[in-house]
């Protein structure tokens, strides 16, 4: 079979029958979204994608295909964004076969042109679904990352005393993350105590132990104490039967004991007015 | 070779560590200093790193045994100025340097050691 005699009558047949078939796979895609939007908008859209797709079948532009992939990768995220399925944005664009077949199904002779359509079109279709999931990857990514920011902020609760209220679970980037935070803070502070409050951490286990333990070593390398604070009830049971032991390092039921902890060895002492 | 000059202060060595440590000039700094200990009496021992950026196993070492050279002296040892990757580093290294005393810097570092006197 001549390939590319037959994607060039195609890519000819299309352009004669622009406005036909631009139309009827308008009114395809439209049926589809479910007046999420407006038929002025897809037909934008289409106008676009159809004409590149005229371009690469007709073979004679090089930067065709590739000025088709990145528009499938454009639609296909704002798709992505605007809560369309990835079945649903594929479907759109797998419906060009169907407009088109509408057109040529009584012509016998356009068989193979229509075949070489066909594949191109299923290839477009997978690549929606691809750089859908690119999309949704970026977007989780964006959310860890956003996450790891809000969820370690490092707070002065009096001259010289610093606290770290953690919050969710403890893993190895976030505890580097919470480790780098508080050393530099108690180096621009000169802080020399430090209290790490787990009252948020739902479970404490070997592993965030092991992260506990480690940050407050490197705290104290620096030359500051370090209390951990925060310890519920089934928490302390969990951290017995495990056999985890703290060592030297001071822990308290609540951050407010801890702070008395830090003033007493500050020197200080608060009384009564 | 670079050796690291030790300051006496009082009852006080003061040791700034401004160089990049070679393994040679940190055996010299361990002989240089207890030296000097046995010479001046001196009942504290600052090591400030806070021009070190780099640390190995090997450095973290040699501070952890400046650190009983020093007590064999009955001085104390305290090591000032740590930078947070330093400190980390060491941590993952697996070493708490047992022995050695921190502070945040040398003021700090000096009152650690008057306040024990």
């Amino acid at each position: 079979m001549d390939v590319v005699g037959t994607n060039e009558r195609m890519a000819a047949y299309l352009r004669d029958n622009h406005d036909k078939v631009v139309g009827r796979w308008s009114d395809l895609v439209v049926a589809g979204v479910r007046g999420r939007m407006s038929r002025e908008e897809v037909r934008r859209e289409l106008e676009d994608l159809f004409g590149l797709v005229v371009r690469v079948l007709s073979g004679a532009d090089e930067h065709a295909a590739g000025e088709l992939t990145a528009a499938l990768d454009e639609l296909s995220s704002s798709r992505a964004r605007n809560g369309f399925t990835p079945s649903e944005t594929a479907v759109g664009v797998f419906s060009l076969k169907e407009a088109v077949y509408e057109l040529v199904a009584d012509s016998a002779d356009l068989v193979p042109e229509f075949y070489s359509l066909s594949r191109l079109v299923d290839d477009l279709g997978l690549r929606t679904f691809e750089s859908y999931s690119a999309t949704r990857e970026q977007i989780i990514t964006d959310q860890a990352t956003a996450m790891l920011e809000l969820s370690t902020p490092v707070v002065r609760l009096w001259e010289g005393v610093i606290a770290v209220p953690l919050v969710g679970t403890l893993d190895s980037a976030r505890t580097q993350l919470v480790m780098e935070k508080l050393l530099d803070t108690l180096v621009a502070t000169g802080a020399d105590h430090a209290v790490i409050d787990i009252t948020g951490v739902p479970t404490v286990d070997t592993e965030v132990a092991q992260h506990l333990l480690k940050t407050v070593s490197a705290a104290r390398l620096l030359g500051a104490d370090c209390t951990i604070s925060g310890i519920r009830p089934q928490v302390a049971q969990t951290i017995v039967s495990l056999g985890i032991e703290f060592g030297d390092i001071a822990t308290k039921a609540s951050l407010a004991d801890a702070l008395a902890l830090a003033l007493h060895q500050a020197g200080l002492k608060v009384v009564p007015l | 070779m670079e050796r690291v000059p030790i300051l006496k202060i009082g009852q006080t060595l003061f040791v700034s560590i401004q160089i990049d440590l070679q393994d040679e000039s940190v055996i010299r700094l361990q002989e240089d200093l207890a030296d000097e200990l046995a010479a001046t009496g001196a009942h504290g021992v600052i090591i400030d790193i806070t021009a070190v950026e780099i640390v190995d196993s090997f450095i973290g070492r040699m501070l952890t045994t400046i650190g009983s050279i020093s007590r064999l002296f009955d001085a104390e040892t305290v090591l000032v100025g740590m930078r947070p990757a330093v400190a980390i580093t060491l941590t993952e290294l697996g070493l708490s340097l047992n022995g050695v005393r921190t502070a945040l810097n040398a003021e700090k570092g000096l009152e650690i050691l008057n306040g024990k006197s």
